[in-house]
């Protein structure tokens, strides 16, 4: 796991920055960072290894993990609390509701803590976006929290999202933003050449990741997800290797052996159509991965007789105008003038215009004058209609009912 | 049971005591319990294959993972959480009882750790986790019961977060290990802990923001605490790629597991219960066609067919009185013999009963109509006429479908419950579509017949049925003789052949001969020795059921264990909740058999409830309807029905009493959802039904 990134300092300039900033630790250092990049890009791993490495008091929280305010505060306290006191002594859980409280509890925790007195405390707020959806005071009141709480304190966000997207209508402090580029396909080169396998050379394991570059770079550069994909393919490479049918310098045969492997994977690993360890086991009989159905290849539903009808109508009642109903669905619907009976604005294709609302009565409406047969509105029916919002056929809004797709 | 002994009593209440209502009623419990029963492991055999793969699954899921964890490729790969995709079908009200089952057979030998989540209770992360901790701390209790009482009382003011999830199943496994350990090894958790086992039951109406953050979360704590869910999908697998987005599904590893379709589970449930010599119940045609219809038309459900059936047991049971002979045929014969006076005319009212009768001498009419006693040796000769019927008759019906399943268009049904339903309306031999089959048979090839033959044969073969070895044995000739064409046919062939060998002859003969030739083989063409036999065949195939088919209702007795009742079943399985508020407030008599309700139709009787009178006048208006109007009318209608008795109070109390028995009705309608408030005029309501006047 090491050599994800080889060289941080060199790969991220901003890093040496902030490392100047960690010279100063009797001073107060900048209250918060905010730093950004794609999945992937290892924010979150050269935070942890810089601050793990250089020793620095640190808390790292999980914003996904934190859906309330008080598991989040809570969390950060406890961990504080782990840090602060010496191994072994474990005290009680801290229970905080508000962030004032925390602010309280916060200063109070560094103060008491021997170990914490002329150092820096980093918080990491890693997928930093989930505190948008939190309260409105929390973002603002951890970008300041050195003001607010007087203690050495910086905190760390991490996100996918720019900057931008999180500044708050009010105003806050502005952060020092860092931005994580993504990888060139050097660098993935590079990173995924590093964890070859031992039994055989860097030099092998590169040419494969090459091969493997070639041909997922263009729809993938989720560096986790191409670690993965190459670990799962790299026995069929090697095969024949293994079976010594070509050297390890046979380049061209082990690329002849793999490319259309590779291809058929992207159809299928990637979009998680089949499983990754389905595939393994294909891999592993050498059967032809196109016997095994993905998970799309079963899109056909049987659905009771009325519930089509039902669905029709849902159909037909989203898309088609009220007006017009008349004409469609009564024997003698009287004569209707050509000309003018569509408005200018209805002659656009409904399909452009997404699916309209309508009301119950009318979808029974439809329903009952395009079943052949005579229905009788019973308790099934009414029953059937409420199973097709469950299933998310047909979208319940308010007291009308939204046709989603059928 | 506290509900048994209410419907004993229930059974019997207004029963004659000489019609046997207790026995009948013991005798509807005892065969419920076998119907039950039978079905319940009919459930079971049917889910094994399913849960079979599932627990195979399961097992392989994370011990896989686990065991080479120094491996090279173990330490770089994603961990996924291991997932399975379980495709119920869309009847969505048996989905309950599957996995209820599949929860009891996965704690029995994969985890203790099973839990199952329904969408409605989790409308957020908090809800979920809240459920899964409550519901995971439950199936612990059931592991060792008392040391964990004082721990829930402090879990319950913690917050519920996936730490401290991982950190209590960190503690319970570590804890339960060395009794874990004695308990299951047979188990494949030799040595480590059981995973966690989560059933989502309905996948389609989660939350996309909660199941994502909640597989997010739990792939991050995936080494912690194992977790393997299970999706439960009603619809199709593209779901899961509609709700997840390629970063969350690919923290998955997804298999898919399908369910036996339900229209095949429910051929069998009516194989093993109705086309079965095992029940003596059976169902005529329309209760039959009315219960698939509710199957096949509205819900696809298995559970509410076996309701249905056990509904029309139990009217059976309840309505007929001699229902009471329909048990197996030793305990029926003896029931006969203890038959009261009574019983006995209610057989000799038996419409078939009756019919049989007219047939038979005068001298046997006489003693049958009068003496009690051969009354009885006779009814116990036509029982057991009955049930000898109804054993040659499954064994030829499903005869004569392996005949019909194959043919092309399907003219009688591709599934067995069809052509039952069509044998027992009428004489199967009289319908246009029994002919055309005859039609279709002709032109089978051989080895189609062959087969369709010897699937015959081992419908018989299987049988213990005696009455019918003659006819396995023709089968078998028939079979042996299609075999011996073989050889025979070769030579025919090349003998004709050589006949028909053209000699060298000028233009004009050429011609000549070949229409002749023609004409020989449109007309007159002689058959063969195949076409013979296939004539044979078929002949043979409509003796069989012009001899064994012949539909229930010409079988004396057969009211005995034939439930007829469709419109009764209908009333109570296909509730009109509409129609029967109309009803009610149309004709108020229907339901409250008042004499003074009693009216003509369409007119309202003034002493009729308020809310019937507003339901009457409203129905006369068009879509907004004017209160004052309506009120004025409601007064009318009111007072009239008052005018003899009312003179103690004075006319402005009154108008205030019926003024406030307008609003009271008027709400009642608002609320039974007939009208509601509008702002397009002022003073009037909207209507929100249409037609009725």
């Amino acid at each position: 796991m090491s050599c994800i990134i080889h060289r941080p300092n060199t790969i991220f300039p901003g890093i040496l920055r902030k490392s100047r900033v960690e010279f100063k630790r009797h001073h107060f250092s900048f209250p918060s960072i905010f730093i950004y990049g794609h999945t992937a890009s290892g924010k979150t791993y050269v935070t942890q290894t810089l601050l793990r490495s250089l020793e620095l008091p640190h808390v790292f929280v999980n914003c996904v993990e934190c859906f309330t305010l008080r598991l989040l505060l809570e969390q950060i306290l406890n961990k504080l609390n782990h840090l602060s006191s010496s191994e072994g002594e474990c005290s009680a859980h801290i229970t905080c509701e508000t962030f004032n409280d925390f602010v309280r509890l916060f200063k109070q925790k560094i103060t008491e803590a021997e170990n914490l007195k002329d150092q820096t405390v980093y918080i990491v707020l890693d997928k930093a976006e989930y505190l948008r959806d939190m309260e409105a005071n929390l973002l603002p009141g951890f970008l300041r929290l050195q003001e607010l709480t007087d203690r050495n304190v910086t905190v760390i966000f991490l996100s996918e999202i720019v900057w931008e997207k999180f500044r708050p209508n009010t105003g806050c402090f502005e952060p020092f933003v860092l931005y994580f580029p993504d990888y060139s396909i050097g660098n993935l080169q590079k990173i995924l050449s590093h964890d070859h396998p031992p039994e055989y050379s860097a030099d092998f394991y590169a040419a494969y990741i090459n091969i493997l570059l070639g041909v997922f770079y263009t729809v993938c550069r989720d560096l986790k997800e191409l670690r993965h994909l190459a670990v799962l393919n790299f026995p069929k490479y090697c095969e024949p290797v293994v079976k010594g049918e070509a050297g390890e310098r046979d380049t061209r045969k082990l690329w002849r052996n793999i490319e259309p492997h590779l291809k058929k994977a992207m159809q299928t690993v990637y979009l998680r159509e089949i499983s990754s360890s389905q595939w393994e086991k294909l891999q592993k009989d050498d059967t032809d991965p196109g016997q095994l159905k993905g998970l799309s290849a079963y899109t056909h539903v049987e659905l009771p007789y009325y519930s089509k009808f039902i669905l029709i109508a849902a159909y037909l009642a989203s898309y088609n105008p009220t007006r017009t109903d008349k004409r469609f669905f009564l024997k003698h619907h009287g004569k209707i003038k050509k000309t003018n009976f569509l408005k200018k604005h209805e002659k656009t294709s409904n399909h452009l215009l997404g699916p309209k609302p309508f009301p119950l009565d009318r979808l029974l409406a439809i329903l009952y004058s395009i079943v052949d047969s005579r229905v009788a509105p019973t308790a099934n029916i009414f029953s059937q209609v409420s199973l097709m919002i469950g299933l998310e056929y047909v979208v319940y809004r308010f007291l009308f009912d939204l046709d989603s797709d059928s | 049971m506290m509900t048994s002994v209410y419907s004993k009593d229930y059974f019997n209440k207004g029963k004659n005591a000489s019609e046997d209502s207790k026995l009948r009623f013991e005798s509807y419990q005892l065969i419920w319990q076998q119907m039950k029963s039978e079905t319940e492991r009919l459930q079971e055999e049917l889910n094994k294959n399913l849960f079979d793969s599932l627990i195979e699954f399961l097992q392989t899921s994370h011990s896989g993972l686990r065991k080479n964890s120094n491996d090279w490729s173990c330490q770089i790969k994603l961990r996924e959480i291991p997932t399975a995709a379980l495709v119920l079908g869309v009847n969505v009200t048996d989905h309950d009882l599957t996995l209820r089952s599949l929860t009891e057979v996965l704690q029995n030998n994969v985890t203790p750790y099973v839990v199952s989540l329904q969408a409605k209770d989790c409308p957020d992360m908090k809800h979920f986790l809240q459920k899964l901790v409550s519901q995971l701390m439950d199936c612990k209790v059931d592991v060792h019961s008392k040391e964990k009482e004082s721990d829930r009382v402090t879990q319950k003011n913690v917050h519920y977060s996936m730490d401290c999830l991982s950190a209590w199943y960190m503690s319970v496994t570590q804890k339960a290990d060395p009794t874990m350990l004695r308990k299951r090894r047979t188990s494949s958790w030799q040595g480590q802990a059981p995973p966690v086992v989560l059933i989502l039951k309905d996948m389609e109406s989660f939350a996309t923001k909660v199941l994502q953050d909640f597989i997010i979360i739990s792939s991050q704590h995936l080494h912690e605490f194992p977790l393997i869910l299970i999706f439960g999908i009603a619809t199709s697998p593209v779901v899961i790629h509609r709700l997840l987005p390629h970063a969350v599904s690919s923290l998955l590893c997804i298999e898919l597991f399908q369910s036996l379709s339900c229209k095949d589970h429910l051929t069998t449930v009516l194989d093993k219960l109705l086309l079965t010599t095992q029940f003596p119940f059976k169902l005529s045609e329309k209760v039959l066609q009315t219960l698939t219809n509710i199957f096949l038309y509205h819900d696809f459900s298995i559970q509410n067919f076996i309701k249905g059936l056990q509904l029309s047991l139990l009217e059976h049971f309840y309505s007929q009185p001699l229902s009471v002979l329909c048990c197996n045929l030793p305990e029926a014969k003896r029931r006969i013999r203890f038959l009261s006076a009574n019983q006995c005319e209610n057989i000799r009212r038996l419409p078939s009963f009756r019919r049989y009768v007219e047939k038979q001498s005068s001298e046997k009419q006489v003693a049958l109509l009068t003496s009690d006693k051969s009354l009885k040796e006779e009814t116990q000769s036509l029982l057991e006429n009955l049930h000898v019927y109804h054993a040659k008759y499954f064994l030829v019906l499903r005869c004569l479908h392996h005949f019909t399943s194959s043919l092309p268009k399907y003219p009688l049904g591709r599934q067995i419950r069809e052509l039952y339903c069509m044998c027992l309306e009428k004489n199967i031999w009289d319908s246009e579509e029994y002919a055309s089959v005859l039609q279709l048979l002709r032109l089978l090839a051989k080895d189609e017949l062959m087969v369709m033959l010897q699937n015959c044969l081992k419908v018989f073969q299987s049988s213990s049925a005696k009455e019918l070895g003659n006819t396995a044995k023709k089968i078998e000739e028939f079979l042996a003789q299609f075999q011996s064409l073989d050889e025979t046919k070769e030579e025919a062939e090349a003998s004709q052949s050589q006949s028909r060998g053209l000699q060298k002859t000028d233009l004009y003969h050429l011609q000549k001969s070949l229409l002749e030739m023609k004409e020989l083989r449109s007309t007159s063409k002689k058959q063969t020795r195949f076409e013979v036999l296939r004539e044979q065949v078929v002949s043979f195939v409509d003796s069989l059921a012009r001899e064994y088919l012949l539909p229930p209702d010409t079988q004396p007795l057969h009211e005995a264990l034939y439930f007829s009742s469709a419109l009764a079943l209908r009333q109570h399985l296909n509730a009109a909740p509409r129609v029967a508020l109309h009803t009610a407030l149309n004709n108020p008599y229907h339901y409250l058999k008042n004499e003074a309700l009693k009216s003509e139709e369409g007119c309202i009787p003034n002493v009729a409830p308020d809310i019937c009178i507003a339901y009457k006048l409203h129905l006369e208006c068009s879509r907004l309807i004017n209160l004052v109007d309506w009120s004025e009318a409601f007064a009318t209608v009111v007072t009239a029905a008052e005018k003899m008795d009312a003179n103690s109070v004075t006319s402005e109390e009154r108008n205030e009493i019926i003024h406030a028995r307008f609003i009271r009705a008027v709400s009642e309608l608002e609320l039974l959802g007939f009208i509601k408030p509008t702002k397009q005029k002022t003073d009037h309501v909207a209507r929100l039904t249409w037609g009725g006047c």
